[in-house]
């Protein structure tokens, strides 16, 4: 392709191609303190493609059709305005469908001490943004989008990509910090406004860095505070639910996942704003101590 | 075609089930299907009791009364043991042996 950028974020590497140059100069600035990945000599675990859905589309109201080792079909080609968007939903769909040598949840994890927090619920839950506050606050940022569960030895592995930030969330995580570590305002996408977050230089530097799982919540934003126990049985379902490649490695993710839900101790915790739920996880984290 | 009540029942091998227990219920992978089983009281235990060797559903429930102390003779044991032992023929986690009935 014209334009191309190699990528590496935790264990994976990626070679994200683009017919238009604006997603890949975006890309270069915003993972410019990641390590360099040159895709000519290293062959990337997945390739992410920004195509146009037709050729003309190139240039007549430009349309971005995400490809790549893995893709899918109905997706909606996207406006040239939201190519950063479209790189980075096409890493993801690689992940999510291709990646093989971790249980893959979609949760988000945070790190202290070599003990490690991970957040997991349904989109809008607040995983993502609480994560990402977490990480400007004393933890290290595992990442936002997917915790990858080592199939031996049951620790977190890191995946740090930039934090996706969505509508409210975008005012209230990024008001303190430099704009070097902001992506453009990207308005109008499918889930509204978004604004990539680079994650702290100490996320980046240690993204190959695993941590033993010490507990796991599920978030729920915008509800009076409470907390409830979690029993292993329903803490499995619903990881096998925020998992897409479980079944994908069969035994092996079975191993994997019954030994999480019976050695991480499993809270629901609803919050009413993003304070709350801070205070809340540095109570659950001193009495755990 | 037998019904469950006569029929004989054949668990998978020891080895073709890995369980783990979540607590108030159980994980079963089925390592001949790849599939992952969420079960609860009685299931595991008439598994066990199964894996002692193929047998009829009255045989079973006797085996398991054994275990459990059940009062013998229970009078809803043997349909409710029939319809657990239909359910997990369907989920391929008990076999019917091919044309043997009692």
């Amino acid at each position: 392709m014209r334009h191309a950028i190699g990528l590496a974020v935790g264990p994976a590497t990626f070679r994200v191609g683009s017919a238009w140059r604006a997603p890949i100069d975006q890309l270069r600035r915003l993972y410019a303190g990641y390590p360099a990945v040159d895709p000519d000599r290293q062959v990337p675990d997945f390739t992410v493609r920004l195509q146009p859905a037709r050729p003309w589309r190139r240039f007549v109201r430009p349309s971005i059709f995400i490809g790549g080792d893995h893709w899918l079909a109905e997706a909606a080609p996207m406006a040239l305005a939201h190519g950063l968007l479209a790189a980075e939903m096409g890493m993801n769909l690689q992940m999510a469908l291709g990646w093989r040598r971790h249980l893959l949840l979609h949760a988000a994890s945070v790190e202290r001490d070599g003990r490690a927090i991970v957040l997991t619920g349904e989109s809008g839950s607040g995983k993502s943004t609480l994560a990402a506050q977490l990480g400007e606050r004393g933890w290290r940022l595992m990442g936002d989008e997917f915790a990858l569960l080592d199939l031996a030895n049951g620790m977190v592995h890191p995946f740090p990509r930039l934090v996706s930030l969505k509508n409210r969330s975008i005012d209230v995580v990024t008001a303190d910090l430099p704009p070097g570590r902001l992506g453009p305002r990207l308005d109008g996408t499918a889930k509204g406004s978004i604004r990539h977050l680079v994650p702290a230089p100490d996320a980046i530097a240690r993204m190959r860095e695993p941590a033993m799982p010490a507990l796991l919540l599920f978030p729920r934003f915008g509800f009076a505070a409470a907390r409830r126990i979690v029993e292993p049985g329903e803490a499995f379902v619903r990881l096998t639910e925020a998992s897409t490649n479980y079944v994908a490695l069969g035994e092996a993710g079975f191993g994997a996942l019954t030994r999480f839900v019976t050695r991480v101790p499993a809270l629901a915790l609803d919050y009413p704003d993003g304070d709350a739920a801070i205070a809340a996880v540095e109570a659950l984290w001193a009495g755990m101590a | 075609m037998a019904g469950a009540s006569d029929a004989i029942f054949r668990a998978d091998p020891p080895d073709a089930l890995v369980r783990v227990s979540l607590g108030a219920i159980d994980a079963l992978y089925h390592r001949p299907s790849g599939a992952t089983h969420l079960v609860a009281a009685p299931v595991p235990q008439i598994l066990e009791a199964l894996a002692e060797g193929p047998t009829d559903a009255a045989s079973l429930g006797r085996r398991l009364a054994a275990r459990f102390e059940l009062a013998d003779g229970e009078a809803d044991l043997l349909p409710a043991l029939a319809a657990r032992l239909a359910e997990l023929e369907a989920l391929g986690l008990v076999r019917r042996e091919p044309g043997v009935a009692r």
